[in-house]
């Protein structure tokens, strides 16, 4: 299945990636070799398998509801490149 | 209205409830408002590289308590999905949701209406989800937006109703009751200003007859009840208009502004999200066995409308007392706790009803904040019905009680209020009042009985109110007729 230059430029804004045209036509060809593969995979007769989400055979690893120690403030806002005493600062949002 | 006439509305809810557990759904930092900013954070909720979830089984808990008190089904295997979007408030890129297995389908919420009528929604999908953390809006002048992170992967239940409600005033009797049964549960506080429950709209306007939906709006960032009505009420008045005015509704999500009650486009379609989901690879899928499930339904609190019956049948209360007493678990648990020390259940009903609520009512206070423990509501009541004290001494009685959180008894004792019951001490005064009406008391025994009234209310007069009416009214007659 070929991947029109439009859908990945849809997922690249979705991603907030500016590609430039070149990369444009450069990931439009890598994906569509991925996809095809995917369809390759298609191809293979699962109709005696059942259907699944994941691979690993473990099901329902829980925590009990027991509050840990948090990291501490000055630890979790270190690498912050713009910041204050208590929060984190990103450019102007307007609420959603 | 105009609007009834040719068109009508069709709303979705879709209501996100925090669950009340002590720490986040993935990490072990408490889920906790109010906090110092970013002092609540881990590796987890942060969405740090290597860091790696685990499920909060209380969570998972509470949820099954929604999905079997609404009537749904508990899927028996569940999975997490990761909802991708970019957004300041989270960190990891993605919200860790579920998607296309989520814990709970089906099931409905009744409620009335304000004549009383019942309505059943039926719901399409209950699942968990992590919540986000929270942007401040940038002050003044300022070109940057504040983040704290504390909210970050606290849980959230989302409650997904079907299209089904046909006006404003259904969605929020809708609510009210989603809150009821949250509250009745004990896994959600229910308070919409606070944030704890939050609710997005999906409106639709169709004429009258037509069967399928028309476009659909999204209105979000209600914080009250009364919000989404007046919500919904504005944005229903704008499709209409559109309509009616040859124009076409385009798909879009609206902000609800509360101060200029109006809504505003968000984004329309075109800008609109493609979440792109996908199985969760960092959490294993989540089996329910019937076992897990019938231990829960056991454990299921009793809910208001099968409360409310048994208040009828053990208390001999009125049902609509028994309706207003189990409208809040708090206000039935106060009712039932004030029983345990007393036996008059419509003596009791009444008091609540009467002088508790207008009280609370009138101090801006809940319930939970009440200054006198049921204990001492139900000593006080006990004194009425016992006769010690009059009915309206009583109220007196409450009142203080009310202001000062003290016993009746201390009350009683320090305004030297204790109705007079002392047969011979009532028996001087009540001599008095006869002697000094020897006509009245000469009509009286020539027939004119109606005059006891008068004689009673005089004694009362002369002891302060004070003195026990019944007992006065008893030894009147009892001279009266020597
Ligand atoms: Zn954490």
């Amino acid at each position: 299945m070929p991947l029109s230059k439009e859908q990945v430029k849809h997922v690249a804004r979705l991603a907030r990636l500016k590609l430039s045209l070149k990369e444009t036509e450069e990931y439009t060809r890598e994906l569509t070799t991925i996809l095809n593969y995917i369809d390759q995979l298609k191809s293979v007769n699962t109709e005696e398998v059942p259907a699944w989400n994941q691979s690993a055979t473990m099901e329902n690893v829980f925590r009990e509801d027991e509050i840990r120690l948090s990291l501490p403030r000055e630890k979790v806002l270190g690498n912050a490149a713009n910041r204050d005493d208590e929060y984190f600062h990103v450019p102007r949002v307007i609420g959603r | 209205m105009a609007t009834q006439e040719e068109f009508e509305p069709v709303i979705g809810l879709e209501v996100h409830a925090q669950l009340s557990t002590n720490s986040k759904i993935f990490c072990g930092c408490k889920a906790s408002y109010g906090e110092p900013p970013n002092s609540l954070t881990c590796p987890v909720c942060l969405g740090l590289p290597g860091a790696l979830p685990v499920l909060n089984k209380q969570a998972v808990e509470f949820a099954m308590r929604m999905v079997l008190a609404v009537g749904g089904t508990i899927q028996k295997r569940s999975a997490f999905a990761r909802k991708n979007y970019f957004y300041p408030d989270l960190p990891k890129g993605y919200q860790i949701s579920q998607y296309d297995r989520p814990l709970g389908e089906g099931g409905e919420i009744r409620y009335r209406l304000q004549d009383g009528e019942e309505r059943v929604c039926r719901l399409i999908r209950i699942h968990i989800e992590e919540d986000a953390g929270k942007s401040l809006h940038p002050e003044h002048g300022e070109n940057f937006t504040r983040v704290d992170f504390n909210r970050c992967g606290t849980p959230l239940l989302e409650i997904v109703s079907g299209a089904e409600m046909q006006s404003p005033e259904e969605a929020y009797n809708y609510l009210i009751s989603l809150k009821q049964i949250l509250q009745y549960l004990d896994i959600c506080s229910g308070d919409m200003e606070k944030g704890q429950l939050r609710c997005d709209a999906n409106v639709s306007v169709r004429p009258v007859g037509q069967k399928e939906f028309s476009t659909r709006t999204e209105v979000k960032n209600m914080n009250s009840f009364k919000g989404v009505q007046r919500a919904l009420r504005f944005e229903i008045d704008r499709q209409v208009k559109l309509l009616k005015s040859g124009e076409e509704v385009q798909q879009a999500t609206l902000l609800w502004d509360e101060k200029r009650q109006a809504a505003q486009v968000m984004r329309s379609k075109e800008e609109s999200h493609d979440y792109r989901y996908f199985p969760e690879p960092d959490l294993v899928n989540l089996v329910i066995s019937d076992d897990w499930i019938e231990r829960t339904r056991q454990c299921l609190p009793e809910m208001p409308v099968a409360r409310a019956t048994r208040f009828v049948n053990q208390y001999g209360i009125r049902e609509y007392d028994a309706e207003v007493l189990t409208d809040s678990k708090s206000l039935a648990d106060y009712f039932e706790e004030v029983m345990a020390h007393f036996d008059d259940g419509q003596v009791a009903a009444n008091w609540i009803q009467t002088e508790l609520l207008g009280f609370l009512r009138e101090s801006g206070q809940d319930i939970n904040e009440c200054p006198f423990k049921p204990q001492q509501l139900a000593d006080l009541l006990a004194r009425v019905t016992s006769g010690e004290l009059s009915g309206k001494i009583a109220k007196s009685v409450f009142a203080d009680m009310a202001r000062t959180g003290q016993d009746a008894a201390v009350i009683i004792r320090e305004r030297g209020l204790t109705q007079i019951s002392d047969e011979s001490m009532l028996l001087a005064i009540v001599e008095k009042v006869l002697s000094a009406n020897q006509k009245n008391v000469e009509q009286y025994r020539a027939g004119k009985t109606g005059l006891l009234n008068s004689f009673i209310g005089q004694v009362m007069k002369a002891t302060d109110g004070q003195a026990n009416p019944h007992l006065v009214s008893q030894l009147l007659k009892r001279k009266l007729e020597e």
